[in-house]
């Protein structure tokens, strides 16, 4: 019989090892899934996590991708990060993303076509300031009425795809677009395109902006007060309110700064690899980024790993699909059970498994 | 003739790193109050979960009337006449008294019945109980009264009490002390679990001592003097605090007509609390848990503000000033609850310095930590107050209570508060720690801080403080020299004998 002993203290060696042992698990599980549909496990699995960033053929095209999907991806997961080690549960990044994405876009749309070097400045400070006042929503009630912040910022995500499908049709829609709903492209709009720092790279201002960040946190988190407020409050409120820690700055910091780098991903996203407002512009990086923070720790060095791992998972699997005829949502699936498993895992941080027949 | 109820043989249970019980084996006779002596942690509760078929021992077997005797769950337990009084009361407050007893009985009978039932149980005891009365209504001496009538109404063979003073008023454990001796009376055993030797030497036929785990002895208390008793519990000598006579410096903390609406639903608001702390003195206030005290620790610390009311430190007004801002002026206080509250269990010490040491050690400039000097701080309490720890860099959660205390204690102390609030200094602490804890008290006071001690322990309040006050339904009685009172005046101001009156039995 398996009999779990918990650990007098969290074991910092498994804590570290639990997600590769997740990626693991999910590689095998992945497998097994793969050849139940009739394809070589292996086969699926090298082209997922391999040939992406190593076949001839193909690497040319996806390694640049895995910036431009990791970018996003880490920018988001870092901002959720803070909330989560306050025990704030910022759910709604992906409306905090699209918001982000129209008040830059609109900034930019605003200036058509004058040519200015403060045009894309502006639309980054637009793009944090409406993903910031997007998440302040939901900071602001449960300071004040005490709602719940997880509901709250989760419905949002909705009422922002609503207000996106609007403006893609009329607001923000290209007067020469034939009637298409969508923006203008920023791309082709010099003062407004978020453009690659390096050729063929990937390596756009967010991307950058993303690296950036994780620097920053992690000394916020390591060095700071304010960090050290964050983590006192997740892990002990009733300790933080006695070291005189206000709740309520503590609830808009987390949402706020969670909202804004998430604004910001949405703009660098809408300026760049998307370029323009479309009805389905924004693609689940603000839920996805929630298994990136998670699989990270919440640790800035693990979110920026973490980060280029989910990103590999989404390019692997658009190749599956190619190669193998694998369904879409296999990748999903996939991502789920990378979260599923280091859920699970997790178990090992706080328990020692004991085998043997003691009743 | 003597016949044996309960035999219990060498009985072992580990806990992951701990030895909880270690071959222990005593005999409870038929009609004996039997005490269970030992400080926390010596491995009583185990010992009485595992008779009541809450814990499985590792070895060792129990022998009832003679008859192997295997609880596996409570319910067998008290069918085979074992009854438990735990010291955590598992009441439901929006219930009644009637329908608190019912749940807790397997066949229960209707209301009316149960409720005549316990009406004359309940009197026939000196424990007059109303079924009808809504157990929340009811002080903590009544709720043990509820306690006690479920387990009586089973007619048990041996009742089990854990530490069931440390809840009353003088007044209320001599009710119960008469109704339990009504009981061995009735051929009743007593099984009662407690670190109070006086009592167990008013009180009691038998005491085993349990230490670390252990068997120590098994001797006759009434025979054995305070001081023996003690010193088997603890296994060595134990130095009482010193007191210095020292007077009464200038008033350094002023309140005046605090009243505060409680947070919970079922806690207690303060109403019109008043008194002042001066330099060099300590004021003690007792009372029975859940009278007012988290309110008052609350509002005192900063982490609540009353309604009515003004604190005032040295002439500031600080009635609205949070915890930092209070503690920037010299006001510090240590919480009852030491995991999650007084420190964060998995921080490391060198973490938890900064919970409230962050402004007057410098520990943060500019708002970066200098973690050098949290870790010399934190090296510092550990010195200086004997924390037993392999190191700064251990979490709060993996010490013991008692060191963990000490630490809690003396991160507040070094950082030389000029008023220091605290609120159960000792309490679940071992005996050499806490010993330790009220001399830091004493030393602190002789040099001119103003202290106030909130605790249940009242032989703790007599020992150290200069004055003494009581909670009561959340008001402050009035406050007096420790050394004019008595006992009986003590319980008074408690308060609790208003409404338990004593029956004749």
């Amino acid at each position: 019989m398996f009999k779990l002993e918990k650990r007098p203290e969290q074991s910092q060696k498994w804590i570290y090892l639990s997600p590769f042992l997740a990626v693991l698990i999910t590689m095998i599980s992945g497998g097994i899934l793969f050849a139940t549909l009739g394809e070589n496990p292996f086969e699926a699995i090298r082209i997922i996590f391999w040939d992406p960033l190593f076949d001839p053929s193909f690497a040319s095209y996806s390694r640049p991708q895995l910036l431009v999907k990791a970018g996003p991806l880490i920018l988001i997961a870092i901002g959720l990060s803070f909330g989560f080690k306050a025990g704030v549960w910022n759910i709604g990044a992906e409306g905090q993303y699209i918001l982000g994405a129209i008040f830059g876009a609109s900034v930019a749309l605003a200036f058509y076509p004058m040519e200015s070097k403060l045009i894309f400045p502006l639309m980054i400070i637009a793009g944090a300031l409406g993903g910031f006042l997007w998440g302040l929503i939901p900071a602001l009630l449960k300071a004040k009425l005490n709602t719940n912040e997880i509901l709250v910022s989760l419905m949002l995500v909705y009422v922002a795809e609503s207000i996106l499908a609007s403006v893609s049709q009329g607001l923000l829609k290209n007067p020469d677009g034939y009637g298409f709903p969508g923006s203008r492209n920023l791309q082709n709009y010099a003062s407004a395109a978020n453009v690659e720092i390096i050729a063929n790279s990937g390596m756009h201002w967010g991307v950058l902006f993303a690296f950036i960040t994780v620097i920053f946190s992690y000394i916020i988190l390591t060095k700071h007060i304010q960090g050290f407020n964050i983590q006192l409050t997740g892990q002990a409120p009733r300790a933080s309110k006695f070291a005189g820690v206000n709740p309520t700055a503590n609830i808009v910091f987390c949402l706020g700064i969670s909202g804004a780098l998430a604004g910001l991903a949405g703009m660098f996203e809408v300026s760049g690899p998307s370029g323009q407002i479309t009805i389905e512009f924004n693609s689940g990086y603000g839920f996805t980024a929630i298994i990136v923070a998670f699989l990270g720790r919440l640790h800035p060095i693990g979110i920026f790993l973490s980060g280029l791992l989910i990103a590999l998972t989404y390019i692997g699997g658009e190749l599956a699909q190619l190669m193998l005829g694998l369904p879409g949502a296999s990748i999903q699936l996939f991502q789920g059970m990378l979260l599923f498993f280091l859920l699970a895992t997790d178990l090992f941080a706080n328990y020692k498994v004991k085998i043997g027949a003691n009743k | 003739m003597i016949k044996k109820l309960l035999e219990i043989n060498g009985i072992s249970k580990t806990y992951p790193g701990v030895i909880a019980n270690s071959d222990i084996s005593f005999n409870i006779n038929t009609g004996e109050v039997h005490a269970l002596l030992g400080e926390n942690g010596a491995g009583k509760s185990t010992l009485v979960k595992i008779i009541y078929g809450l814990v499985k021992p590792d070895s060792g077997n129990l022998l009832l009337n003679g008859v192997p005797f295997r609880p596996g769950t409570p319910s067998e337990a008290r069918k085979a006449g074992i009854a438990m009084v735990f010291q955590h009361f598992s009441l439901f407050e929006a219930l009644s008294v009637a329908e608190n007893i019912s749940l807790g009985m397997d066949n229960p009978p209707n209301q009316r019945d149960l409720g005549k039932k316990i009406k004359s149980v309940s009197e026939s005891y000196g424990l007059p109980l109303d079924p009808a009365k809504t157990v929340g209504e009811l002080s903590v001496g009544g709720r043990q009264r509820v306690e006690i009538i479920r387990c009586l109404l089973q007619n048990p063979k041996l009742l089990v009490m854990d530490e069931p003073t440390s809840v009353l008023t003088p007044q209320e454990v001599d009710i119960l002390f008469k109704t339990l001796l009504k009981l061995r009376s009735e051929g009743t055993s007593i099984l009662y679990i407690s670190h109070k030797l006086e009592e167990i030497r008013k009180l009691c036929d038998t005491a085993t001592i349990l230490r670390l785990g252990k068997k120590v002895d098994t001797c006759t208390p009434e025979k054995t003097s305070t001081k023996k008793l003690a010193e088997m519990m603890v296994g060595s000598t134990i130095k009482a605090p010193e007191k210095l006579n020292k007077p009464a410096g200038r008033v350094m903390l002023n309140v005046n007509n605090i009243c505060c609406v409680s947070k919970s639903q079922f806690g207690t608001s303060l109403t019109n609390v008043t008194f002042d702390l001066r330099q060099g003195k300590i004021l003690g206030i007792g009372g029975v848990a859940g009278n007012g005290q988290d309110e008052l620790f609350a509002v005192l610390s900063g982490e609540q503000f009353s309604q009515h009311g003004s604190i005032g430190l040295n002439g500031i007004n600080i009635t609205k000033f949070n915890p930092n801002q209070r503690r920037k002026i010299g006001l510090l206080s240590a919480p009852e609850e030491r995991l999650g509250h007084a420190a964060a269990p998995n921080m490391s010490l060198i973490e938890n310095t900064l919970i409230t040491a962050e402004n007057s050690q410098n520990l943060v400039s500019r708002g970066f930590i200098d973690w050098k000097k949290s870790k010399a701080f934190a090296e510092k309490v550990i010195k200086k107050f004997d924390v037993r720890t392999p190191g700064s860099q251990n979490t709060a959660g993996s010490l013991s209570g008692g060191n963990l205390q000490k630490f809690v204690i003396g991160r507040e102390i070094l950082q030389n508060p000029s008023v220091f609030i605290v609120n159960q200094p000792t309490w679940g602490v071992d005996a050499a720690a806490a010993s330790s804890i009220r001399q830091a008290l004493l030393t602190l006071s002789e040099n001119g801080a103003a202290i106030l001690v909130i605790s249940q322990d009242l032989d703790e309040l007599l020992e150290i403080s200069d004055q003494f006050a009581a909670l009561n339904g959340g008001a402050l009685s009035r406050i007096e020299k420790t050394a004019d009172l008595s006992m009986e005046q003590i319980g008074l101001m408690m308060g609790g004998a208003k409404d338990l009156e004593v029956h004749n039995v």
